[in-house]
């Protein structure tokens, strides 16, 4: 019964959807307050509509009703609990719906909080999010319905794909699509503001926000996706980019772009028609990512079952959106009045350089993540483009950008002074060149390379730190004056910083890994040792165990350093009852920053098993940065001028936003 | 400077950027890329020993044998024409006979037998490679139903 609800609650979303679609954007065109009144209270129907069938849905998960064709598919009564839950999301079905639902929750987002929103553009971006939830709903109901029924119904499922069985489900699609989806705001205020042909810098503190909180999420779920393939895979590796990660990886780089322009736009009114063009683009790549990932054109672990109707749809939705937000903008961009003028050497020059190395960046990802596709298409040929490619091409265009980003907070508005900015960066620099210098001098065998590459690191680091102090005024204050001062500082200072902190440190994690990890393969007996970094690890076998819908083999390793033994690592090959699945269970064990990892073969026939492992230095600095930096846009979104709005069109808020710079 | 020098270094700037950007990406797009061949293939079109390409197929039944530590060999096959691997490192969990794989690696020169450096099998039951499963549409071998589910 209360599957029949969440499929009737899904259709009527829809026809709440189409209304909200077309009333308010009529209105907004003939001055109607009563027609432009109709989006919010469909904005927010639709919502809860679309809350009640995930609901249902989750309902016949955790009651494992077999009866609905995809719990069958992918649930198991004797899975445990969590899974039952985040399983709903484990499917294209699902996955769809959680996509939906959090598409419509930002919808009843800007419709509750909106209030100060002039009401034509309130009412414009509420109908363009309408369109993209209209469009989706027509692609569940038609070709990726989670409520069809079986019959007669089966008495145990299939079970969820054990890989995905794991807290990273739990948390990593949830956050992913926070991110990907709530970048659709931006994409419906850059439309609204097309449709309108109005621009100013008002608009763009009203979209800060919703861009920050996307970043934000995306930023996290990315990490979260990465540290779960990390562990999950037993492949030792935390990026692959491979074509799914790039589908995440170009949004984030499109977003964290439109993140650096809408501040020029904000506080200085330039650069309009270039971040409106960046906000769709922005969305285009997370439309662009959800074709990928759910067309199954690629090979992926995150392409479940496909059917080809699913992709040609997508596809049109895809090119519905795309086509014609970037035809409106052709049409409707000269309208726009130009903005302010600025020196190359300005503030708002170092942003530009940061969109234009970040565009570049991601144009760079984009060509080896279509290419195959394309060249399949056109001569038949099939290639893949790896990560040779992307070192070679998305690296060099990066470490300008890196090596940039700590002059971009301390240039002034309008004109700056780049001699009496690198003259506050010298402490910065010198620690940052002893680094590195020490780094090739004591790390013999290690590549040149990565004494640079951590000295980008600590670079980064610096420069946010000196940034926070000289914002502080250390050095030409009194020690309470200098308090107070920093105490006083916006949140958003604190927020940027913090999140260049963090870039800073995943850069040094990053490199790292990539020139200190010691990888080996051994096929060791029990008793046998090998050794990894500077510890001892003593293989002790392989033992049987179960769990509540698998059973594994576990092999134990007693870890020891200088001959004392100080923990024990146990690795396990796992097989799922319900599909014959085999996984790894990758044994870690986390010591400071770096990590051992260690990763079961098969056994061979002398009685040996198999071992992989790895020795990763700094490894859990690479996530910590991504965390710190989600900390900074957190921090960030609660700065005062966001809380309180921006109820006047001009200047309000000017004197508090900007600081001493 | 006047409105238009600005106006030129920026976009002077920018040009410069992304043409160093577009040399990059073709100068990577000439070496830095795998292809994929069927043991068909690389029978018929005499593949340069030494090249990396990426080989896809089965896993032919009873060919997998486990050398001295961690050596495994076995071949891949398309039903036509068949290629003996071998590869030192564990293989992936859903390795098995008669199942889809994707092998990367070489030739070594004067030797039939391919050296793999990675071996990728599915990460789902019920999912094939794409490229193995058009490799095997195209022999007439596929009785997977994978799409219809």
């Amino acid at each position: 019964m209360i599957v029949e609800l969440g499929h009737y609650a899904l259709i009527m979303a829809l026809a709440t959807s189409l209304i909200q679609s077309v009333l308010p954007l009529a209105g907004a065109r003939i001055r109607d307050n009563g027609l432009m009144a109709v989006a919010a209270p469909a904005a927010i129907t639709s919502f809860l509509l679309i809350l009640l069938a995930f609901i249902a849905l989750t309902v016949s998960y955790v009651t494992s009703d077999f009866s609905v064709q995809n719990v069958w598919e992918n649930s198991h009564s004797l899975k445990p609990l969590i899974y039952k839950f985040s399983g709903v999301w484990g499917n294209h079905e699902g996955s769809m719906l959680l996509w939906i639902l959090i598409l419509v929750f930002f919808s009843a987002l800007v419709a509750m909080f909106g209030s100060n929103l002039p009401a034509s553009l309130k009412a414009n971006v509420l109908a363009v999010q309408a369109w993209i939830t209209s469009a989706f709903l027509f692609f569940v109901l038609l070709t990726s319905n989670p409520f069809n029924r079986l019959n007669p119904a089966p008495l145990e499922g299939r079970d969820l794909n054990p890989i995905l069985q794991d807290i990273g489900l739990a948390i990593h699609p949830p956050l992913l699509y926070l991110g990907y989806v709530g970048f659709s705001i931006c994409f419906s205020f850059a439309v609204a503001a097309l449709i309108d042909g109005r621009i100013d810098a008002a608009w763009a503190r009203w979209v800060r926000p919703w861009t920050l909180a996307a970043w934000t999420t995306l930023t996290a779920g990315i990490a979260m996706g990465s540290y779960w393939a990390y562990y999950e895979l037993g492949w030792g590796g935390w990026w692959f980019w491979d074509p799914v990660e790039n589908a995440s990886f170009m949004p984030w780089l499109a977003g964290t772009a439109l993140l650096h322009s809408a501040l020029v736009m904000e506080k200085r009114e330039a650069l309009k028609i270039w971040t409106i063009l960046l906000a769709i683009m922005t969305f285009s790549l997370s439309l662009l990512g959800t074709f990928l990932v759910r067309s199954g054109v690629l090979t992926s672990v995150h392409a479940f079952a496909t059917d080809p109707l699913r992709g040609i749809f997508i596809l049109c939705i895809l090119i519905v959106f795309i086509g014609g937000a970037f035809t409106l903008f052709a049409l409707r961009a000269q309208t726009l009045s130009p903005g302010g003028l600025f020196a190359p050497v300005s503030k708002e020059g170092a942003l530009v350089l940061n969109n234009l190395f970040l565009t570049t960046a991601m144009a760079t990802v984009l060509i080896g993540t279509l290419y195959p596709l394309v060249l399949e298409a056109v001569t038949g040929a099939k290639i893949s483009v790896g990560p040779p490619f992307f070192n070679l091409t998305f690296g060099p265009v990066m470490i300008p950008l890196l090596l940039a980003v700590p002059f971009g907070p301390l240039l002034a508005w309008k004109r700056g002074d780049i001699w009496a900015v690198t003259q506050r960066l010298y402490l910065a620099a010198g620690v940052s060149l002893l680094v590195a210098l020490a780094v090739t001098y004591f790390a013999t065998g290690a590549p040149v390379l990565a004494g640079i590459g951590i000295g980008i690191g600590v670079w980064l680091i610096m420069g946010s730190l000196t940034d926070i102090a000289l914002r502080a005024g250390i050095g030409n204050a009194s020690p309470s004056v200098m308090w107070r001062r920093l105490i006083g500082l916006p949140r958003s200072a604190f927020g940027g910083a913090l999140a260049h902190f963090g870039l800073g440190i995943s850069v040094v994690g990053i490199v790292a890994v990539t020139a200190f990890s010691t990888e080996l393969v051994a096929n060791v007996a029990p008793g046998g040792k090998i050794q990894s970094g500077p510890f001892t690890l003593e293989f002790k076998g392989l033992k049987p165990n179960s769990g509540p819908n698998y059973s594994e083999l576990q092999g134990a390793f007693s870890v020891s350093r200088d001959g004392e033994n100080i923990a024990e690592i146990v690795s396990a090959k796992r097989v799922y009852t319900a599909r014959r699945m085999p996984t790894t269970e990758a044994g870690i064990m986390t010591t400071g920053p770096n990590q051992l990892y260690v990763a079961l073969g098969d056994e061979t026939p002398g009685g040996g098993t198999v071992v992989r492992v790895w020795w990763k230095p700094w490894v859990t600095f690479i996530w910590f940065g991504a965390i710190i930096m989600s900390v900074g846009g957190v921090v960030s979104l609660f700065d005062r001028r966001l809380r309180i709005g921006a109820p006047a069109r001009r200047k309000a808020g000017a004197a508090i936003a900007e600081p001493t710079t | 400077m006047t409105r238009k020098q600005k106006r030129l270094t920026i976009i002077g700037g920018g040009m410069s950027v992304i043409g160093v950007a577009v040399l990059l990406v073709l100068f990577a797009l000439q070496d830095q890329i795998v292809y994929f061949h069927s043991p068909s293939d690389v029978v018929e079109k005499q593949v340069v020993p030494g090249t990396r390409i990426r080989l896809g197929g089965l896993v032919a039944e009873n060919s997998v044998s486990r050398g001295q530590g961690t050596q495994v060999e076995f071949a891949v096959t398309d039903t036509d024409h068949t290629v003996a691997i071998a590869y030192a490192g564990i293989l992936p969990d859903l390795f098995r006979e008669g199942q889809g794989v994707i092998v990367e690696g070489s030739f070594v020169p004067g030797n039939t037998v391919f050296v793999a450096d990675t071996v990728l099998a599915k990460h789902d039951e019920n999912y094939m490679p794409k490229e193995v499963a058009d490799t095997l549409k195209e022999k007439g071998v596929w009785q997977g139903s994978e799409a219809t589910q």
